[in-house]
């Protein structure tokens, strides 16, 4: 059942993504990315320390600019780390439809058609700096916070999903049946739309995402969070050596997640 | 003089008529919090004429500007006045024993936070058994598949 959740919905987003991995310029060689895995990988766990010391009492500003670096190198085929611990930090309980159930991140396989090989990754919304769904948002429901993360104030959402409709990676889901025992850090309900987070209660009080932590804490350390507007994170040290590529760079989104080892 | 003795007789059906309504419609019963001690943010006559003015300012500050301390706060109400009672039962948002549900039923006032925020203090709705994640949803329909080819 989950291999069939996961090929209906890789079939749908396959053709666009594709394209990104296939037209990306920038090559890495392999030598560096043997020197990486050799010596940067047991470090992910430590690097993961460029985290939110704004007091709680400060409005979010635009000195932050929270992003996430997913090496897709050290991504599993099959891995589902990720999208459980999202799902249970965010409370998502699916009903057995998973068309419309909710999903913040699901796994997608690439293959490159003329080489046959297969990458796999993790696709959340990408929190964009100019996000095409607060740019429809009717309400001013769908915003960009200061600090980069894209989020919806339920509270003013209609629940039209012209911002679904508008995301290029299919980012959102809207929530079509009642929800009980919504988990306190993650209030949602039916008829609102929803996405990726960032784990933005966590990322406030100093910590780092679901995802990101479950993915370091199971030793895969594919996932590094990080500020991108501070020069000496390391996640803005591992982009400058590195790079990191957007998905769709065509559609001048300046996205906050990025993705390297796509292009090998 | 007739006249008199009617106007008393409709005051009298006036007083009669709404002790009868007062008898009809009790007060709702409100669970002290569970820490007697604890102060509330404002006093009470004010958080119950109020409470939502508080709310509602700070709820948009916290989704918009990130701002995280405030002093009034759904999940700080939630979390000292939505206690168990004695038999160690917690009332959720539909039951009238629902520390908020309480009043809003007996003013017909219609409460739609807890359509989306939790009615009830973590620790008790990781209790309560409810909440599977959707990995265990799936493993269970799964084994319930498994179990009908075999």
């Amino acid at each position: 059942m989950s291999d069939s959740i996961k090929s209906s919905v890789n079939d749908s987003r396959r053709d666009f993504l594709s394209k990104a991995a296939v037209a990306g310029t920038i090559t890495i060689a392999p030598g560096i990315l043997l020197h990486r895995t050799a010596n940067a990988a047991d470090n992910v766990a430590d690097m993961n320390t460029s985290v939110s010391t704004r007091p709680l009492d400060e409005e979010v500003s635009s000195k932050n600019r929270w992003g996430m670096l997913i090496d897709t190198s050290k991504c599993a085929r099959g891995c589902t780390d990720c999208v459980d611990a999202c799902n249970e930090e965010n409370g998502l309980v699916g009903h057995g439809r998973p068309e419309s159930d909710s999903q913040y991140i699901r796994k997608v396989t690439l293959k490159d058609k003329s080489t046959g090989h297969e990458l796999s990754l993790p696709l959340m919304c990408q929190h964009c700096e100019t996000a095409p769904c607060a740019d429809v948002c009717p309400t001013g429901a769908s915003f960009v916070r200061a600090d980069g993360i894209a989020l919806v104030d339920k509270h003013i959402c209609i629940g039209c999903r012209y911002c679904m409709m508008a995301c290029p990676y299919k980012a959102r889901s809207f929530v079509h049946e009642d929800v009980e025992n919504q988990k306190l850090t993650a209030p949602r309900g039916k008829g609102t739309v929803e996405s990726c987070t960032m784990c933005v209660t966590r990322v406030d009080n100093g910590g780092i995402p679901a995802c990101v932590e479950a993915c370091t804490a199971e030793n895969h350390n594919a996932m590094l969070f990080g500020d991108l507007n501070d020069p000496n994170s390391p996640i803005s040290i591992e982009l400058k050596k590195h790079g990191g590529k957007q998905l769709r760079p065509d559609l001048g989104l300046n996205t906050g997640v990025r993705y390297q080892g796509m292009n090998e | 003089m007739t006249r008199f003795l009617r106007l008393i007789y409709v005051l009298i059906g006036f007083v009669l008529l709404s002790h009868t309504a007062v008898a009809e419609t009790p007060f709702p019963t409100i669970h002290e919090p569970a820490d007697e001690s604890a102060k509330c943010i404002h006093p009470e006559d004010d958080m119950r004429r109020n409470h939502m003015k508080y709310i509602l300012h700070e709820r948009d500050e916290t989704m918009h500007e990130g701002i995280r301390n405030e002093p009034a706060s759904l999940a700080k109400c939630i979390d000292c006045h939505v206690t168990p009672d004695d038999k160690g039962e917690i009332a959720g948002i539909d039951s009238d024993e629902h520390f908020c549900n309480a009043c809003h039923e007996y003013a017909a006032v219609q409460i739609d936070c807890f359509q989306c925020h939790a009615d009830r203090p973590q620790k008790y709705i990781d209790r309560s058994g409810h909440t599977s994640s959707l990995k265990q949803q799936l493993q269970q329909t799964l084994a319930s598949t498994k179990g009908v080819n075999q």
